[in-house]
Formats: C-alpha cells, sequence, structure tokens
C-alpha cells in the first residue's frame, strides 16, 4: 500500500498502474479496491489534512484511480447490490473541485452516487426525493452556502424526504462546530473521510 | 501621535511600532453602515468610500481596504458577477471553456475595463481624504491563482500537469494584466499592492511544483509593480515556503490560521512581516472574552520584534462577524498590542 501512495502523491501514472495490474493478477476488483485503493487514497487524503500533500495531488490521483476503476467496474445505477441511494452536490456556491475529488474518491472505493452538479436547497430537494435518496452529500466552499445547510434540512424534512447529511469543505476545516451548528450528520475533513461515513452509515442500516 | 501609515511602515523594517498594526480586512461590513445591499454598495465608488471611512473611524484600524470583490477581475476578462445577500460576489461561469480557449485568449486593458474603474475612484477619494496617515491597500489576484475563476479549479489543475505551454501563455496573459492592474491602482494613490496567491500555498499545490510556477511567476510580477507588495495566501499553509516566497520580493505574507504563528515568525524573521491569522469563520460567534484571548495568543506568538500585522487570516471578513466581535478586537489590540510587550512571557 505505501508503494501505492507513493506512487499516488508522486503522480506516476505508469507505476500507479503497474501496481495496480498486480494487484489484480492475484485478486479480484473488489478486494483490490477494498484492500488497496481504499487505504491508499484514504492516506493520500490524510496526509492533505495534515498539510503533508497538496489538493492538485489529491485531486490528480483520485482522477487516476477513478479512471482505473472505471476499466474494471463500469459504472452502475447507484443504490444497486444493496448500496445507499446517495448523491453529492455542491451548495448554492459555485467551487466544484471539492465534489469533484470526493465524487472520484467515491468512485474509486466501488461507490455508484448521484452527481447532482451544483444546485440550490429547491433543486436538492426536487432530487432527493425523486431518486429516494439515503445519503446526500454536500460540499461547499463559501460560509454562506454552509449556512444554507439549515434551511435545506428543513426543506427535505418539510417534504417527507429522510436522508443523512455528510458535509465538506474549507468553512467545515477553520470551524470544528460548523457542521453541528448547521444540523448535519457528520463532516468530512478530507475526501477519504467520505468513505468511511458512507461505509459506517450503510453498516448501521443493515 | 503616531498614524497608521507609520506605525505599519515600522513593523514592516522589523521594528518595534507604538502597538501592533490592526487590518481590519472589512469588505462587506460598509454595506451594512450605509444601509445598502451588497450589491448596491459595490455599484459606486461612493458607497465604498464612505462605508471605508465610517469603518475607519468605528473600529480605528491600520489601513483602507478598497477592495471590492475578486470576480471583478473576471469582469475584466469578459466574466461576469454572481451577488448573494450575505456574502462574498462569486464568479460566474468561467470564460474559458476548454483549454484552447487559451490560445485566442489577449490581456484586457485597463484603461478600457468599465468594471475596474469605480476600484481606481474609489482609492483616489479615498486618497483625498486620508493623505498619507493611513495606508491603502490595493488588491490583484495573482497571475497564477487567477485561473480558479477564469477556468474552474479542476481543469486549472489538469492544465498546469498536462499542457505546460499552455500554462506558460496563460501565465504571460494574467501578468501582463495584473502588472497594469496593481500599477494603476498605485497611480491612483493605493500605498500597496496585496497580491492574492491562494493556489501557491502548500495547500492547494506542493513545494516543487511551486518553485516551477507560481513562484516564478510571481518573481516576473512583484518585479514590475511600482510598489511595495504583500502575497496573501488566503488562508492557504505557507510555512514551507516562506523562504521562497521572501525571494519572490514581496514584503508581507499573509498567514493561515491552520499553522502555528510563532513556527511562521521563526522562519519569516527579518525576512517577511506576517499578517494574519485570526479565524475569520469562528470569528462570528466568538465573545468578547474569546476576542481577547485570540488577539493576545497572536500577539505572544509573533509580535515581538515587529514584522507583524494583526488581520484575520483570510483577507476578508465575512459578513456574518458582528461588530460587537470587531470592536472587541479592537479593544483587545489597545490593551495587548502596546509596545514593548513585556506582558509576555
Amino acid at each position: 500500500m505505501s508503494e501505492l501512495c507513493e506512487a499516488l502523491e508522486a503522480l506516476d501514472r505508469p507505476r500507479i498502474e503497474a501496481l495496480f495490474q498486480r494487484a489484480l493478477a492475484t485478486d479480484g476488483p473488489l478486494q483490490v479496491i477494498e484492500r488497496l485503493i481504499v487505504p491508499s487514497l484514504k492516506q493520500v487524503g490524510d496526509g492533505w489534512h495534515d498539510g503533508r500533500v497538496a489538493l492538485s495531488q489529491v485531486y490528480m490521483s483520485s482522477r487516476i484511480c477513478e479512471d482505473m476503476i472505471r476499466r474494471v467496474l463500469p459504472a452502475r445505477a447507484p443504490g444497486h447490490g444493496g448500496q445507499a441511494r446517495m448523491a453529492i452536490v455542491v451548495l448554492n456556491d459555485y467551487h466544484m473541485l471539492g465534489k469533484r475529488i470526493v465524487y472520484s474518491v467515491l468512485r474509486a472505493s466501488g461507490f455508484d452516487l448521484f452527481d447532482y452538479e451544483r444546485m440550490d436547497v429547491a433543486e436538492i430537494v426536487d432530487r432527493a426525493e425523486a431518486d429516494r435518496l439515503d445519503i446526500l452529500l454536500v460540499s461547499v466552499l463559501m460560509l454562506p452556502s454552509a449556512l444554507k445547510v439549515p434551511e435545506l434540512r428543513s426543506a427535505l424534512e418539510a417534504r417527507g424526504v429522510h436522508v443523512r447529511i455528510a458535509v465538506g469543505g474549507a468553512p467545515f476545516l477553520f470551524d470544528t462546530n460548523l457542521w453541528r451548528e448547521v444540523g448535519a450528520d457528520a463532516v468530512g475533513y478530507s475526501a477519504s473521510d467520505a468513505v468511511g461515513i458512507v461505509q459506517q452509515w450503510m453498516e448501521e442500516a443493515k | 501621535m503616531t498614524t497608521s501609515l507609520q506605525r505599519v511602515l515600522t513593523t514592516l523594517g522589523h521594528q518595534e511600532p507604538d502597538r501592533t498594526p490592526l487590518f481590519l480586512f472589512t469588505t462587506m461590513h460598509g454595506a451594512r453602515e450605509l444601509g445598502l445591499s451588497i450589491q448596491e454598495y459595490f455599484s459606486r465608488a461612493e458607497h465604498v468610500v464612505e462605508g471605508q471611512m465610517r469603518l475607519l473611524e468605528k473600529y480605528r484600524s491600520d489601513c483602507l481596504y478598497p477592495f471590492f470583490y475578486a470576480s471583478l477581475e473576471l469582469e475584466a476578462f469578459g466574466g461576469d458577477t454572481l451577488f448573494i445577500e450575505n456574502g462574498p460576489p462569486n464568479a460566474g461561469r468561467p470564460i474559458i471553456h476548454r483549454s484552447e480557449d487559451i490560445d485566442q485568449l489577449e490581456p484586457p486593458s485597463v484603461a478600457k475595463a468599465v468594471c475596474l474603474f469605480r476600484v481606481l475612484e474609489t482609492i483616489g477619494q479615498l486618497k483625498a481624504r486620508v493623505g498619507d496617515t493611513v495606508p491603502i491597500i490595493g488588491v490583484v489576484m495573482s497571475p497564477f491563482s487567477l485561473p480558479v475563476m477564469q477556468m474552474g479549479f479542476d481543469h486549472y489543475i489538469e492544465l498546469i500537469y498536462e499542457q505546460p505551454a499552455r500554462f506558460s501563455r496563460l501565465m504571460a496573459i494574467n501578468e501582463a494584466f495584473c502588472v497594469e492592474w496593481a500599477n494603476a491602482q498605485l497611480a491612483a494613490g493605493a500605498t500597496a499592492i496585496c497580491f492574492f496567491d491562494p493556489v501557491s500555498s502548500t495547500t492547494n499545490i506542493p513545494r516543487d511544483l511551486y518553485l516551477k510556477t507560481g513562484q516564478p511567476s510571481a518573481m516576473r510580477t512583484l518585479k514590475r509593480i511600482n510598489g511595495p507588495t504583500a502575497t496573501h495566501l488566503a488562508s492557504g499553509r505557507g510555512l514551507g515556503i516562506v523562504a521562497d516566497i521572501a525571494a519572490t520580493g514581496t514584503a508581507v505574507l499573509g498567514v493561515s490560521a491552520l499553522e502555528d504563528l510563532a513556527l511562521l515568525k521563526d522562519a519569516a524573521r527579518n525576512k517577511l512581516t506576517l499578517l494574519g491569522s485570526l479565524n475569520g469563520v469562528e470569528m462570528r460567534r466568538w465573545t468578547a472574552d474569546e476576542a481577547e484571548a485570540e488577539v493576545k495568543r497572536a500577539i505572544a506568538k509573533a509580535g515581538r520584534g515587529g514584522g507583524f500585522i494583526l488581520a484575520d487570516n483570510h483577507g476578508e471578513i465575512p459578513w456574518q462577524v458582528p461588530d460587537d466581535v470587531l470592536l472587541a478586537i479592537r479593544d483587545a489590540v489597545d490593551r495587548w498590542g502596546r509596545y514593548p510587550l513585556n506582558w509576555i512571557a
């Protein structure tokens, strides 16, 4: 795993591919994802949270892994095979990078999810209801967008959409109480945290 | 009596002034003072001048900050701005839709960019009001960070790694614009230029990549700006590149609340003046006691020997931060920022 982490941080695509193929020679795609890709991306994500790894490395390495996984495990409809029905969205603001990284990390970790891109509260409620979501991942960069989460929560409940909300983005890094203040169910401080949150919620739902 | 400008110049010389300078980067709070929406407020230079002067009187900050919003520069390139009622205006859709668009892109002329005139008018009017007593801080986006708005951060990262020729062309375009825009603000009366460069932060790119990209761009740009500059990483981390940033020729570094101010001070001593690093997001719910404790902690870590200006860590205080907190910060600086700082153990 550390070998793959090094290659991911160096964005050494040929080496990453070689390590991936070597793992696939002895294990199936799901085992490779579980034992190699998920822990390696977590280590890279933790490195960003600790200040050892830069966002550009997290982004490019997650895209490389997403590409590799797509080849062996094509995307399916969210909710298949007992997975939670989940979606990711940028709430109100226009900064898409964080959402893009989390989406790639989740896809590279074997999850399928709806990508709502950027939406306001009313649009999210409509889609969440139509897609019968279990989990909603909300990405923001701007503080005013983070402060919109209570409105989103209220609007979802008023519509009878009972969905667990995980939030992430810069305002939550700078104020570690903010996620509770806005009524989220969990917070992710790096992209790979989303994997742990989703896994835990799926376990609890069993 | 020491003026704000004298106080700031003394600390920039790594000497101790009468007290720690305080830069309260209140951009939107002026709208509240005038009872205007944020969009209305930024629609006329007169509003911003009046807002800045009222805030100066209220908080006794040691600078004036005629910064409107970052996407004004995108407007100069043909983009647009999206206003919200309770926060800074956002950049609209990118103007570079495909990387090939860079091949046709040209730097806009500041003299023809009507959207920028309001800022120049604001600076000119503020200068007429305060003369050389209070520094007027102009703002530019760094050529290396502007592409986040021009093309989106994800596509920009891909450009940096995968298309070096187009990246170089984009830097040349942005550097030409940045130099002209900075120098126009200086000519209008700005005392110094704040060079916002968050992409260069180690939060966003690794140091080895910064040394090949953001640093040379900053070096080329800053040496053509006809006045002092302060590099601001807009909450991003910078401890690992303090000496590299100093080598660009900047005088000041805006630092993050995520890093230890004492370690930053050690790294920057006699090379850069530090600017920061109060946590603007937490600030909106501070009590007066918490505000005092945070001010005291920052001054204790970075105040000795000068080379320090107390400010928020992002370069813009959120709209949600109430007056009470800003006044408590002001009072705490008056109480704990007086030199010599003998109260520090």
